[in-house]
């Protein structure tokens, strides 16, 4: 199916089309894609240290594949996902920028309210993006269900840049995602965010 | 925690060894059989790795029940029981797949009917159970003869829903089915109907792979959503359903629910072409007058489309494999140059003639029919006498068939 349709931050529409439904189709193993578009994985790996180092908020939302060391995979992909935050963090401008780490530990609705200022729940997550004005973020460790429910309620209200980094397939719904993620990978991540320290212009 | 390929090479209990599945499909040596449908389901079976199976006996799907039946007597299933209605078959198919078995059933008519409220609820939970639906009548007053109206209701669950003709379609489709339906992007239950007793009780041969070979387990690590936790969605979504809440976001988050599972669907495209070539088959496109067709309307139709080329008309086909996901693009392609568009049926409604006249453009060329329904056959000569209708040529009167 071609399709001119292209996965951008929002708000897009009161309730914005799954973008599959709208023929975006996920990368094949080694690619990626970039709001849409199949891209090689080096390329969506400089794309997302770009978008990062430009944010005001980067932030990483570490789900609970990756948050409970629940076999040896996901303790050392825990460690790169804290070695990313850690990257991001000395990479950015104290003064204009703030780097945050927000798990998502659980998919549980909660009620009245979530406490946004400690976590990220997939029934809401717009009210994270909104409270901690999060304009840049990536889903990491969270089941790819969930991670789709969050990723599109969040480009439907927000005008945050969504970045998927998945073990599975990926995800349409994020403006840009990786797939087959492992510990390396999300190391090469951190790797082109501090290679392009520096080059990227801080936001204003 | 083991992944599927690790498991390769391994033996099962049976001595069966776990192969690649695309090894096991397409290059393995196939032994030609002479089955029954529901036989050549239970063969499939055989070779599924299925963790269990839930049965309940309605004809025309009681044999293969049945069969599956021997299969776990013999060791190939892991369990097997026989459920109190169709209604509690299709929950506790619900209950393994939440926690992670590999499962199988099988319905027709009424039963399918009785069971639905269940089908959207596997979807929604993307738990990704096989269902063989032998279609028969659903209708009062009984029939249990071949009747496909049962497929429209199923295309509306949010399953995968697959049409097959033969009963080759049957064995191939089967173990490609939990392929396909078990990737993580998709991970949907899969609807695999045939017409009852056409493709259930008639013999036919059929290539199969090799016995001592089997597909891997299934790896529940991969899901979308977490095994089976009270505490978590979709399980606590039926204790505690935020769905029950009055509020904008409950709303939108359920909104996006059903969204994601029609995604799923449409994700379903991918592998599904990889496995089966494609979501149709086509012959002749160039034609002026295409068939479209799916499960035994087709063969009827290759018969009908042999009787014209006799009389000089050339006539083009297109099989539907997949109604779900649905194949819209190949269609308008495979018809962009008809000019008459027949679509026989073995249902009253003409559920497909209305899904290609919404998928297609200059939509006036659709010919909805013929129709059979309630066990009726629909001989080939019923197919070529309406095409030559519709071409103004002359045709004997077919009313006193039968």
């Amino acid at each position: 199916m071609t399709t001119t349709y292209k996965v951008m931050p929002g708000p897009e529409h009161f309730l914005p089309p799954s973008a599959s439904s709208m023929g975006i189709r996920l990368p094949d193993p080694g690619q990626a894609h970039i709001h849409g578009a199949i891209v090689s994985e080096e390329e969506a790996m400089e794309q997302a240290a770009r978008e990062f180092l430009a944010a005001k908020v980067p932030t990483v939302f570490p789900g609970p594949l990756v948050l409970w060391a629940w076999n040896e995979k996901a303790a050392k992909k825990a460690k790169a996902v804290r070695h990313l935050y850690e990257t991001i963090k000395e990479c950015v401008d104290p003064k204009l920028q703030q780097a945050m780490l927000i798990p998502m530990p659980d998919y549980r609705p909660k009620y009245p309210k979530i406490n946004p200022e400690i976590e990220i729940n997939p029934n809401h997550p717009n009210l994270t993006i909104w409270h901690n004005k999060i304009d840049a973020c990536m889903f990491v460790g969270v089941h790819c269900h969930q991670a789709n429910l969050s990723l599109k309620i969040i480009r439907g209200g927000t005008s945050c840049y969504t970045v998927a980094m998945c073990a599975q397939a990926g995800h349409e719904d994020a403006m840009l995602s990786f797939r087959d993620a492992t510990a390396e990978k999300i190391g090469r991540l951190a790797d082109w965010v501090k290679k392009l320290k520096g080059t990227v212009p801080p936001p204003e | 925690m083991a992944t599927q390929a690790s498991f390769i090479g391994q033996k099962n209990k049976k001595d069966q060894v776990y192969t690649d599945p695309w090894k096991m499909m397409f290059e393995a040596e196939r032994t030609p059989s002479f089955f029954t449908g529901s036989e050549v389901i239970k063969e499939a079976v055989r070779r599924a790795s299925c963790d269990m199976m839930v049965a309940y006996p309605i004809t025309p799907q009681s044999e293969a029940a049945a069969l599956c039946g021997e299969l776990f007597a013999e060791g190939y299933i892991g369990d097997y029981f026989r459920g109190e209605s169709e209604f509690a078959v299709m929950s506790q198919c619900a209950g393994a797949a939440f926690g992670g078995a590999r499962v199988f059933t099988t319905t027709a008519g009424p039963g399918t009917m009785r069971a639905m409220e269940n089908f959207p609820m596997w979807a929604g939970a993307r738990l990704p159970i096989q269902m063989i639906v032998t279609c028969r009548g659903i209708n009062s007053p009984l029939s249990i003869q071949p009747d496909t109206l049962e497929i429209a209701y199923l295309m509306n669950t949010g399953m995968l829903v697959w049409h097959a003709e033969t009963a080759q379609d049957f064995y191939d489709w089967i173990l490609m089915g939990y392929m396909v339906s078990e990737e993580p992007d998709v991970h949907l239950p899969l609807a695999l109907c045939c017409d009852g007793f056409f493709v259930t009780h008639t013999k036919d041969m059929v290539d199969l792979t090799p016995t001592e070979m089997c597909l891997p387990p299934y790896d529940p690590y991969r899901s979308p959503v977490p095994c089976m936790d009270m505490e978590c969605p979709p399980v606590r979504m039926m204790r505690d359903p935020f769905v029950m809440k009055s509020n904008y976001i409950s709303y939108a988050t359920h909104a996006s629910w059903q969204q994601e599972v029609w995604a799923a669907v449409e994700r379903s495209r991918k592998h599904t072409i990889r496995w089966m070539n494609g979501l149709i088959e086509t012959e002749n496109t160039d034609a002026d007058v295409i068939v479209v067709a799916s499960g035994t309307a087709v063969s009827q139709s290759r018969e009908a489309i042999a009787l014209l080329e006799d009389e000089g008309v050339k006539v083009g086909l297109v099989k539907v494999k997949t109604l779900r996901p649905w194949p819209g693009e190949e269609i308008r392609e495979a018809t962009k140059n008809a000019k008459h568009i027949i679509i026989p049926e073995f249902n009253v409604t003409g559920w497909m003639a209305r899904e290609v006249s919404a998928t297609i453009p200059n939509n006036e060329r659709v010919h909805a029919g013929p129709h059979v329904c309630g066990g009726m056959t629909m001989p080939p000569e019923i197919i070529a006498a309406e095409i030559k209708t519709l071409l103004g040529m002359k045709v004997p009167a077919m009313a006193g068939r039968g």
